[in-house]
């Protein structure tokens, strides 16, 4: 399926727009002004904007502890997310959730989930929901590398299969599991064959290029919506910060993000051939300067906005009670 | 004798136990860290809490084993070991992932001995960073032991301090029960004398930690520090108070609370946990029965609220018990 320039250019923003509300955060992480531990998905950017581009809010998608990436593609609300990661009243989750839990089901994000492994299950609850309503709506899992070495995912990749549901499972191999590398702790080396070998069909591809990634996307919706089941994806990436912010990252060749930040990063890469999708550059420079502006808002209205009531504490426990 | 932090104070606990028994082996995500890495660096991490540092080194990757996130398989591994002779100590990192592992602790190792008719023993102990107070969110702050604490055949350990920790640790890696040893996150820079030493510290045996005529405060972990607090304040005031630390809650030691309130006839029970099921409860209720008589007032308790534990500084403020509302508890109870 190809983009129109509307759409590449929306596709775009939002990873500029992930990129700088990450950039951002690791600058005001350092005032000590933001609450708990923030997992940053800078360098991530072309996986959840590739992944999202063709999805409606009527579809599904689960996330990690490293989400705001998969929030913003989902078309989560940024100022509201910032608000939220900042401890905000009318955060998206009215402070009650922050970085890890943000989550916007009217836009189909039903959140992120400090817990790895924790969301694959979840996801196939919403295929069932998807292929029971008929509509053509997807579920997606994001994860992990390190994710996928967790029981409840191999059950949820099983159980989508079985169910031949409508679940999309998004492995993110970054590298890094914490301080551990891929190679030592997934013992296959190959996640995209391990869920293949579940019986639904699996991808690598590129997770620095937005193209590759959406290219696999378009054939995993086809699959989907053709009522044929499961389908996974593999996404070779890597992150350009610590595992949570704060971390010194001694597992990690010296130089090896500053070579990562000129080969792998999907900016770039997306302006090295936007001339060959019919986009000036100029085009992007705009956007480049729209999305600071917009992050530089979001900053300064999280940063003036009011804490929750003390009673807040309360409620939204249960419905009823 | 030298100051040591709680993290420090186990660490070297650790270290003495791993030196003298070769059965001692310690598993989990990044005990060492750094396994498949591009630095080279084989030590990158020592725990994400820097609880396992300079073991990798000292003890080699036979015995220091960084597992894949894999949690079922870490509680199991470390219980099939312990089945097979060996003592090993399961790094879960934060309490809270004891959901993704709870049918091998709760069914696995906590029944073997029983249901194997007292023919074998499952001497693991599974290391769990639990609370509250650092803003981590609803499912990276919990205090879990009750629930573990309410299933036979598991011992639950609660340090308070470094120099317990470190006495508790020795004695749970010689037991040959399944321990669970809850650490709690806002403790381990906490600093205390400790002797660099081999100690132990037995289970079942509370700490008397002031001594007092007029109320008994129970108190665990965290909450050891904010009760002394809080029976500092009101002792300005004259109301003196026994300060209870179980530093065990299974097994517990209910004699010397209930010897307290003998004296005392006034009880406040502070847990970190929501109070329903609760340790706080279960005290509550061990002296309502045992102790009724003794009783000159109800017993207060002072938990979290019946909420999962908020993000917001603001919230989770609200949501620890804090020393103002345990000095409130004692001077309601003293009233009465
Ligand atoms: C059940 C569980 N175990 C362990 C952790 C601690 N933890 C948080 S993120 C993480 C690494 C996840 O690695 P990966 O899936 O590759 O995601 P990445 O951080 O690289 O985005 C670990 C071990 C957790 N949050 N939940
Ligand atoms: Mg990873």
């Amino acid at each position: 399926m190809s983009l129109s320039e509307t759409e590449l250019l929306n596709a775009y923003r939002r990873m500029k727009t992930i990129r700088e509300f990450e950039e951002r955060l690791h600058v005001e992480i350092q005032t000590g002004e933001i609450p708990g531990f923030t997992h940053l998905y800078a360098g991530q950017e072309a996986v959840a904007v590739g992944i999202c581009t063709d999805l409606t809010d009527e579809d599904y998608i689960v996330s990690t502890h490293r989400g705001h990436g998969h929030c913003i593609a989902k078309g989560c609300d940024v100022p509201g997310m910032m608000k939220e990661i900042y401890g905000r009243q009318d955060g998206l989750c009215h402070g009650k959730g922050g970085s890890m839990h943000i989550a916007d089901v009217e836009r189909g994000m039903l959140g992120a989930n400090a817990i790895v492994g924790g969301g694959p299950p979840l996801a196939v609850g919403a295929a069932i929901a998807c292929r029971n309503r008929r509509n053509g709506r997807v579920s997606v899992a994001f994860g992990g590398d390190g994710s996928c070495n967790q029981g409840t995912v191999f059950e949820a990749l099983n159980l989508a299969v079985v169910l031949k549901v409508p679940a999309i499972f998004v492995f993110e191999n970054n590298g890094y599991s914490e301080h551990t590398g891929v190679d030592y702790a997934v013992g296959s080396h190959d996640i995209a064959a391990r869920a293949a070998a579940f019986g639904m069909p699996a991808e690598h591809c590129d997770g620095s290029d937005f193209f590759s990634v959406h290219a696999a996307m378009a054939r995993a919706l086809a699959h989907c919506r053709a009522g044929g089941g499961p389908y996974a994806i593999e996404a070779h990436t890597t992150r350009f910060y610590g595992h949570f912010e704060g971390d010194p990252q001694l597992y990690r060749a010296k130089d090896e993000v500053r070579r990562q930040r000129e080969t792998m990063d999907c900016l770039k890469r997306f302006r090295a051939v936007a001339g060959e999708h019919g986009i000036a550059l100029a085009a992007l420079d705009a956007i480049d300067a729209d999305v600071l502006k917009e992050i530089d808002a979001a900053v300064s209205a999280a940063k003036a906005a009011p804490p929750p009531a003390e009673s807040a504490l309360l409620t939204d426990v249960y419905v009823s009670y | 004798m030298a100051q040591k932090s709680m993290r420090d104070a186990i660490n070297d606990a650790l270290h003495l136990e791993m030196a003298r028994d070769p059965r001692v082996i310690v598993l989990g995500e990044d005990v060492s860290g750094g396994a498949g890495g591009t630095s080279g660096e084989r030590e990158a991490s020592g725990g994400i809490f820097g609880i396992t540092k300079g073991l990798l080194p000292k003890f080699g990757a036979d015995r220091v084993i960084d597992t894949p996130i894999s949690e079922s398989a870490i509680i199991g591994a470390a219980a099939g070991a312990a089945l097979a002779g060996l003592r090993p100590v399961a790094e879960l990192m934060f309490a809270d992932f004891v959901g993704v592992s709870l049918d091998q602790i709760f069914n696995q190792m906590a029944k073997f001995r029983y249901m194997f008719g007292g023919k074998t023993t499952c001497p693991a102990v599974v290391r769990l960073a639990m609370g509250a107070g650092m803003n981590m969110g609803a499912q990276h702050s919990q205090t879990i032991y009750p629930m573990l604490a309410s299933v036979p055949g598991l011992k639950v350990v609660i340090p308070s301090n470094a120099y317990d920790a470190k006495g508790l640790m020795l004695t749970a890696l010689r037991d040959d029960d399944p321990v669970m040893f809850f650490e709690h996150k806002a403790l381990y820079p906490r600093k205390g004398e400790v002797p660099d030493g081999d100690y132990t510290i037995p289970f079942g045996q509370a700490a008397l930690v002031r001594e007092g005529e007029h109320v008994t405060v129970v108190a665990l972990a965290r909450m050891v520090a904010f009760a002394e607090k809080a029976v500092d304040a009101v002792a300005k005031d004259g109301i003196t108070c026994d300060l209870i630390d179980p530093r065990t809650v299974s097994p517990l030691d209910a004699d010397t609370i209930l010897e307290s309130v003998e004296n005392t006839g006034r009880l406040v029970v502070v847990d970190e946990s929501p109070p329903r099921c609760s340790i706080a409860a279960d005290i509550a209720a061990i002296v309502a029965s045992r102790g009724f008589r003794s009783l000159r007032a109800p017993i207060q308790i002072v938990t979290a609220p019946h909420t999962p534990v908020p993000f917001a500084r603001e919230l989770e403020r609200a949501y620890v018990p804090s020393p103002g509302r345990i000095e409130q508890a004692i001077r309601q109870v003293f009233k009465e």
